[in-house]
């Protein structure tokens, strides 16, 4: 597999050949917020074409067509018009909530994508404890949603805002632990191990049963995490207008917008990272020559491949059940999920301590 | 540390953070340059749907999601113990198991007293 390694230190050493040490550390730290801008954007632009895409195909419509070829550009258009609409400023709101929860969406988003590992040695932040930091930072994007629907000084949005907390942190829970049973089978939280782990055949596939259960429970808590799917009852249009972006105007709006895709490719990206290999080739011990032939594919690929596979899965999801009621969900992972991933955690133990796993 | 072999960790991620509020910062800017502004009484009130808001929203709401944010903190914090725990499982063997096994013990016995109590149905 090639290593993208060799390039950024070339380009490091290039640099340091005739910069001061500071000097090189700044050039590269503006080269990786520009990169990582682009990809975020790029990102969040695709997957609402993605996603507009699929719920027309599901229900037998076409979907957007009339602005570029097949729609591509209708992306584009959209966010123009989002970015020149007027920035509502409303009365009786708590200014300074208000307008500090985008940020927090937004940055806890964009910290968590720099995190995800993109191709072989194609990682911005590698901390030794990478997916805990995930987790950790994932839980500042709550808060923005709270403090979204709090001060925006409106029924629906506190609405929205308490549901989706109570949401978001409940399943929290049932996340955290079917990525603990992972990690009890690979015994690192180093995302950069983690994928080297699954050099000889993905987690779902070594660590059988187990595994696959975690894999299942982590889907459905991620749909949750995510507010989407059947779980999008914080934002329930019926019901509660927008839910707690209610009250954002413009760009405002766009802000949460966006953030709610990249949370959907981050959710997908953890999900491919932790039980799918990231951006490693699908191995099977034995057989050489498929190996060889699968490492041909670029890691790139493989990981956008099996991000948007999962993607798919968590939107066909949206298009396949009617929205739960808040009891309904609540009950669920208390009573059914998080009970479970507990289950699953300790059966995940045993198969480690005696070995029955390949 | 994987991608550029000279900068640390944290070096990165507060870069991180800085695109992160950078780029709200920037696309607000953009959009207060171009948007049009107007200003009336009706339109900065609160939308909801078209009726005269009734009182305050900042409220004290619903105790029951308040019950749920409890017992969120307490498995969360255990979930926190979990972490080094698993990373560590394979070399503290048997014991590690046992020790685990009792701390989970007590707390699926707080789950059980809680949903006995009727605090995991919505009221």
């Amino acid at each position: 597999m090639f290593n993208f390694g060799i390039w950024t230190s070339e380009f490091n050493n290039f640099l340091m050949g005739f910069l001061p040490e500071w000097a090189t550390v700044l050039v590269e730290c503006v080269i990786i917020a520009v990169l990582v801008l682009l990809t975020y954007t790029v990102l969040a632009l695709f997957y609402i074409l993605y996603e507009r895409k699929l719920c027309a195909w599901f229900q037998c419509r076409l979907g957007p067509m009339r602005v570029g070829k097949w729609g591509l550009l209708q992306v584009f258009a959209d966010m123009f018009k989002i970015l020149i609409k007027e920035l509502i400023s409303l009365k009786d709101t708590d200014r300074l909530l208000f307008k500090l929860a985008p940020y927090l969406v937004i940055t806890s988003s964009v910290v968590m994508l720099a995190c995800l590992p993109w191709g072989n040695g194609l990682q911005v932040i590698n901390y030794n404890i990478g997916i805990f930091f995930i987790l950790a930072v994932s839980s500042v994007g709550v808060l923005g949603i709270l403090l979204a629907g709090w001060a925006s000084n409106n029924k629906y949005t506190l609405i929205g805002a308490m549901r989706s907390g109570a949401q978001m942190i409940s399943y929290e829970i049932s996340l955290g632990l079917a990525i603990i049973t992972i990690i009890v089978f690979a015994g690192t939280m180093n995302i950069n191990e983690l994928v080297w782990a699954q050099d000889k055949a993905w987690f779902i596939f070594r660590g059988h049963i187990p595994a696959i259960i975690a894999f299942l429970i982590y889907i459905v808590a991620a749909t949750a995490e995510t507010n989407r799917g059947p779980f999008d009852l914080p934002e329930a249009e019926h019901e509660l207008t927008a839910g707690y972006h209610t009250e954002y105007s413009g760009i405002h709006f766009g802000f949460f917008y966006l953030a709610e895709y990249l949370n959907l490719f981050i959710v997908s990206g953890i999900a491919s990272l932790m039980f799918l290999g990231g951006w490693m080739p699908l191995h099977i011990p034995g057989w050489d020559g498929f190996n060889n032939v699968m490492n041909y594919i670029p890691s790139v690929v493989w990981f956008l491949g099996k991000s948007f596979f999962v993607s798919y899965v968590i939107i066909w999801f949206k298009w396949t059940f009617p929205r739960v009621r808040i009891d309904q969900m609540l009950s669920f992972e208390w009573k059914y999920l998080m009970p479970l991933s507990l289950a699953n955690l300790v059966l995940m133990a045993v198969f480690v301590a005696l070995g029955w796993h390949f | 540390m994987n991608l550029l072999l000279e900068i640390s960790n944290n070096t990165l991620a507060v870069t991180a953070t800085l695109t992160g509020i950078g780029l709200v910062f920037a696309a607000l800017l953009i959009a207060k340059l171009i948007s049009p502004k107007s200003y009336s009484v009706k339109k900065s009130e609160p939308y909801e749907c078209g009726i005269p808001t009734r009182g305050e929203s900042m409220i004290q709401f619903k105790a029951g999601y308040y019950i749920f944010a409890i017992l969120f903190l307490i498995f969360d914090v255990e979930t926190v113990f979990l972490y080094p725990w698993s990373v560590v499982m394979r070399s503290l063997g048997p014991q590690g198991l046992l020790c685990i096994g009792i701390f989970m013990f007590v707390l699926i016995m707080g789950l059980a007293y809680a949903w006995r109590k009727g605090a995991l149905s919505w009221k």
